[in-house]
């Protein structure tokens, strides 16, 4: 229970609760004293009306005519709630309904207010009363008022209404705050409960959806959709720690079993010398692999620190093109290149887009066989622009272009060739921190050896004025 | 020269030292931020060679004390960190270079001796020479032995950055750096195809080469013998 009030909507319940609450009452109130403005000054015209009336049977019939008038009305028969007396002179009663003078003030505009003596003679049941008092001719003096009952009536019937609407209301809004917290309360805790599954163990479990398509639905959705990716993360996460270790463990054995060979000939400082060196070789190659690793990490966080600004993706392009064009050609490739030369702005990380491309050229000079041809071409379609590396290589088949972005994932046939298997992943980790695309298609389809094109697709700063010209 | 070494790691400085002082250097060693930022401003030394990451005073803000103090001893900054910019960063606070950990030392030599020197060519030069070889740099023009030379503007380029530290060893590294701008390490060995051209045009007609491959450090332009 104690839970219960704590929920928001309890919390809003009893909030708009207290909203109604204040508007009811400030409706009724007004109703109330709007009643009792008007009854007020009824009861004034009344009394008024009825001295005017008196004063003139006084003027027209004498004081013997006013007293049989006042006898008549004040007559207990009649059951009217008017009050009259009327004295001579000296104070002494001659008519009316009430045994005395009243003891009261007598207010500036001219009303007495006081209480009657009921025939109970209790407290409680003293009316209130309004009068008036009137000066005849002759030393008469003439006192008309209203026994004030009914309104003191009205009082205490609206103030009872008051009340128990007021008990009506607090316990419909409790209720009815309970009610919807509970339901509230209820949908929350599913959600609970299937967190804490999931942070127990149960990765695959999800939180039920009612199809009723409310907020409620709305937020498990995103929720459940928020867990399959990080299920797909974690899955990922997983293939990748396993790869790591697998593909560690090889060169990792192969510098052990060369210092243990080193160990097991016969002492002689050649041989120890080139075991070792040869073991920094190894060494080496690990720690290229790790820092591989790291960076590919790194820019799929998202590069935090890393330095993007507008950059010249032609100059970028035509440098790396001239820094691999030797390598091609010592490797027995011609290295085709078109390339515009005007420049084209592209927003990203000058090291890291050159690493990629660097990738990308150096996979196209390690699997195109001798006699072959490259290409390197700059391009701009829309609002991309389109690096296109193609070879006239082995290529790779359908069925491998997804997983050769994985990191480790290598070619069977590519397994002899020095390489670590994760140059495609820094390529594709960087097009995607650009915003970009990275596409694997054949150069030749359907030739025994279809080559590979790696298009690297990158979005063209949207900063005004950006040449968007290619030759 | 006189070094000056600001590194926490025992082992790190042992394999630091030891190298530098084995190649005839003579090393200080300061095992924590503090200490060397005291050695670094109370003593003259030719390079600094100043870990990124220490306990107490941190490399950079040593770094930044002593510019502040308009100190201009070449530092070398080393450090595990290896992000795409943790460089840009480093040599912005002040570094004259930057080298990642793990290294091999002869990267680390190399670079120390590169640094050290590069205070000595003076900016307004406009001719380069060793040996024969002559190298003017306004009209981008090389005449060995008096006989014209003609380069691609990279491999002029390559030229001039093996001449401003000739007799010294130049990593793959360092060429990649300075050279094309690269701060990674291609797997392939692109910079040995620039650098065998770069052979062909000026040793191959002389009796003596000058651009030598020093196995498993780098590359050196020296006087033909």
């Amino acid at each position: 229970m104690l839970e219960l009030l704590r929920t928001s909507t309890f919390r809003l319940a009893i909030f708009y609760f207290g909203l109604f609450a204040f508007s009811a009452f400030a409706v009724l109130g007004l109703i109330y004293w709007q009643t009792v403005v008007y009854s007020d000054r009824q009861t004034g015209e009344t009394i008024e009306a009825e001295i005017t009336g008196l004063s003139e049977q006084y003027r027209n019939l004498g004081l013997n005519g006013l007293v049989q008038v006042i006898e008549e009305r004040s007559s207990p028969e009649r059951g009217s709630s008017m009050l009259y007396l009327l004295t001579d002179v000296n104070g002494r009663t001659i008519s009316g309904n009430l045994t005395r003078w009243p003891d009261a003030h007598i207010d500036p505009d001219g009303w007495m207010r006081f209480r009657l003596n009921a025939p109970g003679g209790r407290l409680q049941d003293r009316h209130l009363a309004q009068a008036t008092s009137f000066l005849l001719g002759g030393g008469y003096q003439l006192l008309v008022g209203r026994d004030l009952w009914e309104r003191q009536e009205f009082h205490a019937r609206i103030t009872a209404a008051l009340a128990w609407s007021a008990a009506l209301t607090l316990a419909l809004g409790l209720i009815g705050g309970v009610i919807a917290s509970r339901s509230t309360l209820r949908r929350i805790e599913t959600v609970n409960r299937a967190a804490a599954g999931i942070m127990a163990g149960e990765i695959s479990r999800r939180i039920p959806v009612r199809r009723s398509g409310d907020e409620f639905d709305r937020l498990a959705g995103n929720l459940n959709a928020m867990l399959d990716r990080i299920e797909q993360l974690m899955a990922g996460m997983r293939e990748v720690t396993d790869n790591i270790a697998h593909d560690l463990r090889s060169p990792l054995g192969r510098l052990r079993n060369r210092i243990e060979t080193a160990l097991l000939e016969p002492p002689s400082l050649d041989s120890y010398h080139e075991a070792l060196q040869l073991s920094i070789v190894d060494a080496d190659r690990l720690l290229a692999t790790f820092a591989s690793l790291l960076d590919i990490a790194e820019v799929e966080a998202g590069a935090p620190r890393a330095v993007i600004e507008p950059l010249d993706l032609t100059d970028l392009v035509t440098g790396l093109a001239e820094l691999y064009e030797p390598a091609a050609e010592e490797a027995g490739l011609s290295l085709h290149q078109d390339l515009p030369t005007a420049p084209i702005i592209v927003r990203g990380n000058r090291q890291l887009l050159s690493r990629a491309l660097a990738n990308i050229l150096e996979n196209a000079i390690k699997y195109t066989p001798a006699e072959g041809s490259m290409s390197i071409g700059l391009q701009v379609e829309g609002e991309m622009a389109r690096i296109v590396v193609a070879d006239t290589g082995p290529g790779i088949p359908l069925e491998s272009r997804d997983r050769v972005f994985d990191r480790f994932y290598r070619l069977e046939e590519s397994r002899t060739t020095p390489g670590n298997g994760l140059g495609l992943s820094l390529v594709r980790a960087a097009a995607r921190l650009h915003k970009g695309e990275v596409a694997l298609t054949d150069t030749t389809p359907n030739a025994s050896n279809p080559g590979l094109t790696v298009t690297l697709e990158l979005p063209i700063s949207g900063d005004k004025g950006a040449p968007l010209v290619s030759s | 020269m006189k070094l000056l070494v600001v590194e926490d790691d025992r082992d790190a400085a042992a394999f630091i030292v030891k190298g530098l002082r084995e190649n005839g250097h003579a090393v200080d060693l300061a095992e924590d931020g503090r200490q060397g930022l005291f050695l670094a401003t109370s003593e003259r030394f030719d390079a600094i060679i100043l870990d990124r990451m220490l306990p107490g005073i941190d490399g950079l803000t040593i770094l930044s004390a002593l510019r502040a103090s308009e100190n201009t001893t070449p530092v070398l900054i080393l450090s595990a960190l290896d992000g795409v910019d943790d460089r840009v960063r480093g040599l912005k606070a002040g570094g004259d270079d930057y080298l990642t950990k793990p290294f091999a030392f002869s990267e680390l030599l190399a670079r120390i001796e590169a640094m050290t020197r590069r205070g000595a060519s003076r900016v307004g030069e406009t001719h380069l020479r060793v040996g024969d070889l002559e190298i003017d740099l306004l009209a981008r023009m090389v005449t060995r032995a008096g006989r014209p030379i003609e380069l691609l503007p990279r491999e002029f380029r390559l030229l001039e950055v093996l001449a401003r530290h000739s007799g010294q060893v130049v990593t793959r590294t360092m060429l990649l750096e300075k050279v094309w701008d690269y701060h990674f390490d291609p797997q392939t060995n692109v910079i040995d195809v620039h650098i065998s051209r770069l052979r062909q045009k000026i040793d191959k007609d002389f009796a003596t080469p000058m651009l030598h491959t020093i196995r498993g450090a780098g590359y050196c332009l020296k006087p033909g013998a």
